[in-house]
């Protein structure tokens, strides 16, 4: 295996983003801040992949206009996937192993708020028997929650105390959505809203775009003195039917966290879009209680569809750079309740 | 902005003999290797992975087993009114088939709560005839319908998807649009390679740099290459043969396509020099349509050499 690591890392998000779903408007800012983090130029990245959804874009083959923000003559090596960007950076990781590539910029975007994301969500179910019910986002998640509650797998004050952390901790994120310091008190006294979950156990909609550079060896030396080196990056899905997996634990996550090896993680970002969630991910991983969870205040306070899971790989990456943390474990989700899980494991040296 | 699909989807086996039932006010369960019911029945066993062959009758009654509420109900969900999404174990079933349950409160339903289906009123052969579910109060199934087995009669189903956007035109895109509805064409110039993009995209293509200095550009320009539409089709609303072409407005760097009319289709040529036909001021809008079409300007031909890096 060839030693990659994360070099870069720039992000844009916001409730609404006035301007296109192709996200240009951010994208040119954040491809701008990596040259400068790098010291790099165009040139000198020998792949790209982005991570979006013509469904969010509302317009066919949204992601083909997007390339216009890396400028595209003489030509380049492109490629797209349907998913969160942190699935497109294992794309590029792998595209890096196989030799071929040195260095990739990989990015994500979408602006959620030009439709109804929890109802344009329903689109990723079961298309026969599921879909046509439009089970949105939000109640599968209170499903899911419910379920957890009743079986005394979590409580409220634990959800509670995920959405007091989170918030508390961004309000040093410039980018989170919903951030200030908050408590456990100030969360259950908000009323529920798809009872059993509260407006804050659900992540804002979110607009924005993301981006990170990953390089192999010297090439990493190059761009950065402590590079976010990768020492496992996994990732692993469940059956489409929701009757068929348990809602309340996550083998997906379990299995890819065990491939990826998570022992001595002194920090995790989790892609846990509802707080509930963030429970089911921090035991299918086993992390034990020592572990900073979610410092950046996590997709709680922020949640731009398709670049949060990459997003997350970046804060990681951004703790070890900066000597905050010497082994980090990131997360990303896609899919229906963490149908798909991804697990991308890094270190300082 | 709308978009609007009927996905029609033809069905397997296992999903006919459901839907066929479904329309009959039946719900059949897939029996797998471990002999365990599962309604929605599963193409596949999930485990063994076998295809599932053996379908039974499930009752139309079961049990909430977890349940979210739903205060604002979007488009084309079961319910208009709140309501709750369910989880439901039918009785004979052993997995939950996800449905709507109608209540009028969440203190009107809790897990281990007994429901019946509501079938609707006109059956489709999909998962909507089932409408919801409602508490079962005291009331106890009659057995599922009688149904004849056989070939199945629901072999397919549509899935209308309508999907609304509120589409935020970009900065340039907005004074492009603008400028039409002013009978003006903007584009913008690249600050890097001084190329002018018209519409204007926002970054140069070439340079990926924000493309930042507007250019006012005249209605005319250089025909650079076209094609003759011959073949009819649904919808067309101008007399075949006409000219699609892709005209190099003067100062632009990139050539738009637009309609080609007030020449016969086999006189027009490279290199022709057209100019806009706008429609009556009155009618102007932020849109492209305000150019109903080019015509020739009777100037000279352009020569090949001042179009030959655009086509």
């Amino acid at each position: 295996m060839r030693d990659v690591a994360v070099v870069g890392f720039a992000q844009r998000q916001m409730k609404e983003l006035d301007g296109s779903p192709t996200c240009l408007e951010i994208l040119v800012p954040i491809l701008a801040d990596l040259y400068e983090q790098t010291g790099w130029t165009k040139s000198d990245i020998d792949f790209w992949c982005s991570g979006s959804s013509d469904y969010l874009a509302g317009r066919s083959f949204s992601f083909v206009s997007a390339v216009d923000a890396i400028g595209t003559l003489p030509p380049v090596m492109e490629s797209h996937v349907e998913m969160d960007a942190a699935w497109a950076m294992y794309e590029a990781w792998v595209k890096i192993q196989t030799g071929e590539v040195d260095t990739a910029v990989v990015y994500g975007f979408g602006k959620s708020s030009a439709g109804i994301l929890r109802r344009i969500l329903a689109l990723q179910l079961d298309p026969y028997t599921a879909q046509p019910l439009w089970p949105d986002t939000v109640s599968l998640a209170g499903i899911q929650a419910r379920e957890g509650l009743e079986k005394g797998l979590w409580d409220e004050a634990a959800m509670a105390s995920v959405v007091a952390r989170s918030m508390s901790d961004a309000a040093s994120n410039e980018w989170a959505i919903r951030r200030g310091a908050t408590s456990v008190e100030d969360v259950l006294a908000q009323p529920l809203y798809a009872d059993p979950l509260r407006r804050w156990d659900c992540a804002p909609v979110s607009d924005g775009a993301a981006a990170i550079v990953i390089a192999a060896g010297d090439k990493a030396l190059q761009a950065r003195q402590r590079p976010a080196w990768i020492t496992g990056f996994e990732h692993r899905i469940e059956p489409i039917a929701l009757n068929a997996r348990s809602l309340v634990e996550s083998s997906s996550t379990a299995a890819a966290g065990t491939a990826a090896g998570t022992a001595g993680v002194d920090l995790a970002e989790l892609h846990a879009p509802f707080s509930h969630q963030e429970l089911i991910l921090r035991s299918s991983l086993g992390l034990a209680d020592d572990v900073r969870v979610n410092p950046s205040g996590g997709a709680l306070t922020a949640n731009p569809m398709f670049s949060a899971g990459l997003n997350r790989i970046g804060e990681a990456a951004r703790a070890i750079w900066a000597g905050d943390s010497d082994k980090a474990l990131a997360h990303a989700t896609s899919g229906p309740v963490l149908q798909q899980n991804l697990v991308c494991t890094m270190e300082g040296r | 902005m709308k978009v609007e699909f009927d996905y029609t989807r033809s069905l397997g086996s296992v999903l006919s003999q459901f839907m066929s039932a479904l329309k009959q006010h039946s719900i059949l369960g897939g029996v797998l290797a471990d002999g365990r019911v599962v309604v929605p029945p599963p193409e596949y066993d999930p485990v063994t992975h076998a295809a599932v062959t053996e379908l039974v009758p499930v009752s139309d009654f079961g049990v909430v087993q977890s349940w979210s509420w739903v205060a604002e109900p979007v488009a084309q969900q079961p319910l208009e009114k709140p309501f709750a999404f369910a989880q439901i174990l039918l009785d004979g079933a052993d997995a939950p088939l996800l449905h709507a349950v109608a209540v009028d409160s969440p203190a009107d339903i809790s897990t281990g709560m007994r429901v019946r289906v509501r079938w609707a009123e006109q059956p489709t052969g999909t998962i909507r005839d089932i409408a919801w579910f409602e508490p079962a109060g005291d009331a106890v199934t009659e057995g599922s319908a009688s149904m004849e087995f056989g070939a199945p009669e629901v072999t397919g189903m549509t899935s209308p998807v309508r999907l609304a956007y509120d589409y935020a035109a970009s900065p340039e895109e907005t004074k492009f649009f603008r400028g039409l509805a002013e009978g003006k064409i903007y584009g913008q110039r690249c600050p890097k390679c001084e190329k002018v993009y018209v519409p204007p995209r926002g970054a140069c293509p070439v340079d990926g740099v924000p493309t930042t200095d507007e250019v006012e550009l005249p209605d005319r320009g250089t025909l650079t290459t076209y094609c003759v539409v011959n073949v009819p089709f649904q919808g067309q609303t101008i007399p075949i043969p006409y000219v699609s072409a892709y005209v190099l407005l003067d100062g632009a760097d990139i050539a738009f396509l637009h309609l080609i009319l007030d020449i016969d289709a086999a006189d027009v040529r490279m290199g022709m020099r057209v100019e806009a036909v706008w429609k009556p001021r009155e009618e102007w809008t932020t849109s492209l349509d305000n150019i109903k079409y080019f015509r020739p300007t009777g100037e000279p031909d352009a020569d090949f050499d001042t179009y030959k890096h655009h086509l």
